[in-house]
């Protein structure tokens, strides 16, 4: 099933965000926004979910502690506990101090990478990837707002969008695969 | 204009009556005489009056005012058949305990003030955007300086002058060669540790600090109905200033008050341990004012925004605070000099719980509560936060003073708790009476604007 869809082109955030809560106001579904930069306050206005990577990040930071600790336990204690400048390597706790170095390291380590690479998996971002913008204008000083057709009429959603300060607007067949 | 409810100015005062009753009786349960403190051991749960305990007085750091020759070449045995001298040994450290409770006590309120103030000149020479709408929360919180200042500087003369011995150093005997208590380490400090010095360090301190207080909040007054921003510039240059005054001062204030209680120790990130320690305390300290009064309706422009930056700043100041004290203790341990360790020695052995205790109320607590975001904004949670935050800095305090001090006689009973309850309540109507004596808005603050509309 092909589908439609409309893409208005501003030249101003601030026409941007408006339009996007005009928009938003009539029903009508945005499927997606092009920005050059980060527009503050442009998710609010449509509505996004707010992102739980923080979440993921503090599981990972207690993934990562959790690996020094075991790693260093199973090293400096159990496996070969040598006395090493005089160190007490009786149990884990004794020894503490001198791992929290690498127990924070770790935790920090684990938290920003594996966070990182969550975000390129979930953005779907990787070197070789095909570029997705319908428009070059919109990584330097254009923004587009791609609003789904859908059962609308295509002249009314047009005019609507005009009035709300688009600078360009056209009609886009969208095939199944992209 | 804010007005201090009378409910309050009883609420203060019975919390500075019940404390000076407090403080009065542990003056009074002091034991004055050896025999007195046989007895008091006789009763005590941990009996340890006996031989065994020649450790104890070898440990120079743990007495302030020690009977042994304070070096480190005290022969045992000595020690070992002397009971009366233990005794003895135990009497001045339970002599210490209520000064050392009182000093502790002023003086954490005292670093509630100054870190407020040191915030708030930072917050000035930064020309920061969202705190303007605080400022006058923050310049009643540091009206309790002087006051503070001339309480501490007090209890100062009154260790110099020999009322008490919290300070050891301040023995003449101690530099005196001929005497048999004579220290090598603390006469060879005496240019530095000694008392006309140590008082004219305190009092050159003290009125800088003051003078920077009272010309900002005069200035900050007259702004109120100025035309121009002369008042505000005039602010900003004082702060710069007082900023590059207050690190040095600061850092001096931390040896001579703090770590001149062990005087055989040095570290030299101290300054900056008490000075983070100091700023928690003054974050939350501000967060809770604003959110009392914001609660009763005072303040019209504060909004959850600013309530979620101070919690930030709680959050990563406890976490300096911890990255200071690990620093500090791990740099020690690790290296284990005999000379530098004992600080660490005497708090682990004696004071296990509040050592590491603290640990957990002042990094752990604060860590895991105020590291999402959305906590940050609810007040009663960043409230309960800051209650465990404070307790744990009093408990700092006390960790660096009291093992210096009283050694192993400690204990949390009526001196501490009184002389807590007395200073809390003198802050409380002091700061909320100075509240009441100023619009609550700074109204013509060049970032006010920007302030009332803080969002984050």
């Amino acid at each position: 099933m092909a589908s439609k869809v409309i893409h208005a082109i501003y030249t101003d955030d601030d026409l941007l965000m408006q339009a996007v809560k005009q928009v938003r106001g009539e029903h009508y579904h945005i499927e997606e926004v092009y920005t050059p930069f980060p527009v503050h306050g442009l998710d609010k206005a449509m509505g996004l979910a707010p992102t739980r990577i923080a979440i993921t990040s503090f599981l990972y930071g207690l993934v990562g502690l959790s690996v020094a600790t075991v790693m260093m336990n199973y090293i400096m204690i159990q496996d070969w506990p040598q006395n090493i400048g005089g160190k007490p390597s009786f149990s884990y706790i004794e020894n503490m101090p001198a791992f929290v170095p690498i127990m924070f390291e770790m935790t920090v380590f684990f938290a920003a990478h594996l966070m990182v690479i969550t975000f390129y998996m979930r953005s779907k971002l990787w070197p070789f990837k095909k570029a997705e913008n319908p428009d070059v204008r919109t990584t330097d000083d254009h923004f587009l707002m791609a609003v789904d057709v859908g059962n609308n009429d295509v002249e009314q959603l047009s005019k609507f969008l005009y009035d709300t300060g688009a600078l360009e607007i056209s009609l886009i067949e969208n095939d199944e695969d992209h | 204009m804010y007005t201090l409810p009378n409910k309050l100015k009883l609420f203060a005062t019975i919390f500075m009556v019940v404390g000076a009753i407090g403080i009065i009786s542990g003056f009074l349960t002091t034991p004055s005489t050896t025999a007195e403190v046989k007895e008091m051991m006789a009763d005590a749960h941990h009996d340890e009056g006996t031989a065994g305990d020649h450790e104890m007085m070898k440990d120079e750091h743990a007495g302030g005012h020690d009977e042994t020759k304070a070096s480190h070449g005290v022969s045992s045995d000595n020690a070992h058949d002397n009971e009366e001298e233990h005794l003895l040994h135990t009497l001045h450290q339970m002599q210490n305990r209520p000064w050392s409770a009182l000093y502790i006590a002023s003086f954490f309120f005292f670093m509630i003030a100054l870190g407020t103030l040191a915030f708030y000149a930072i917050q000035y020479a930064a020309q920061a955007g969202w705190s303007p709408v605080l400022f006058r929360v923050m310049e009643g919180i540091t009206a309790y300086l002087p006051i503070a200042s001339v309480i501490l500087f007090v209890l100062l003369l009154l260790s110099a002058f020999g009322v008490n011995h919290i300070f050891h150093w301040m023995d003449p005997e101690l530099v005196d060669v001929n005497s048999d208590k004579y220290d090598k380490i603390i006469d060879g400090k005496s240019g530095y540790l000694n008392v006309p010095f140590f008082l004219i360090r305190a009092a050159i301190y003290l009125i800088g600090w003051n003078l920077y207080r009272f010309y900002s909040r005069k200035y900050s007054l007259r702004d109120d109905d100025a035309t121009d921003n002369r008042w505000f510039k005039k602010n900003f240059k004082m702060s710069a200033v007082f900023l590059v005054f207050f690190i040095v001062t600061e850092s001096m204030m931390s040896w001579d008050w703090i770590m001149s209680f062990d005087p055989h120790w040095f570290s030299t990130l101290f300054g900056w341990y008490v000075f983070a320690g100091m700023m928690v305390c003054a974050f939350t300290v501000i967060a809770m004012v604003t959110m009392i009064l914001k609660s009763q309706g005072y303040l019209e422009y504060v909004n959850d925004s600013h309530i979620h930056d101070l919690a930030k700043f709680m959050f990563a100041f406890s976490i300096f605070w911890t990255y200071l004290w690990f620093s500090q203790f791990m740099l020690i341990w690790y290296a284990n000099i005999p000379e530098e360790v004992t600080y660490f020695v005497t708090r682990i052995e004696d004071y296990k719980l509040p050592f590491f205790g603290m640990l957990v109320m002042n990094f752990v607590f604060p860590v895991l509560l105020l590291m999402n975001s959305d906590y940050k904004r609810i007040n009663w949670f960043v409230v309960m936060t800051g209650i465990v935050i404070l307790a744990g800095h009093y408990v700092d305090v006390f960790n660096m003073v009291m093992p210096a001090t009283v050694g192993k006689s400690w204990y949390i009973g009526l001196p501490e708790i009184g002389s807590m309850l007395f200073f809390f309540g003198l802050f409380v109507l002091v700061v909320f009476t100075a509240l009441a004596k100023a619009p609550l808005l700074a109204k013509n603050n060049p970032f006010m604007k920007e302030s009332k509309h803080f969002h984050y």
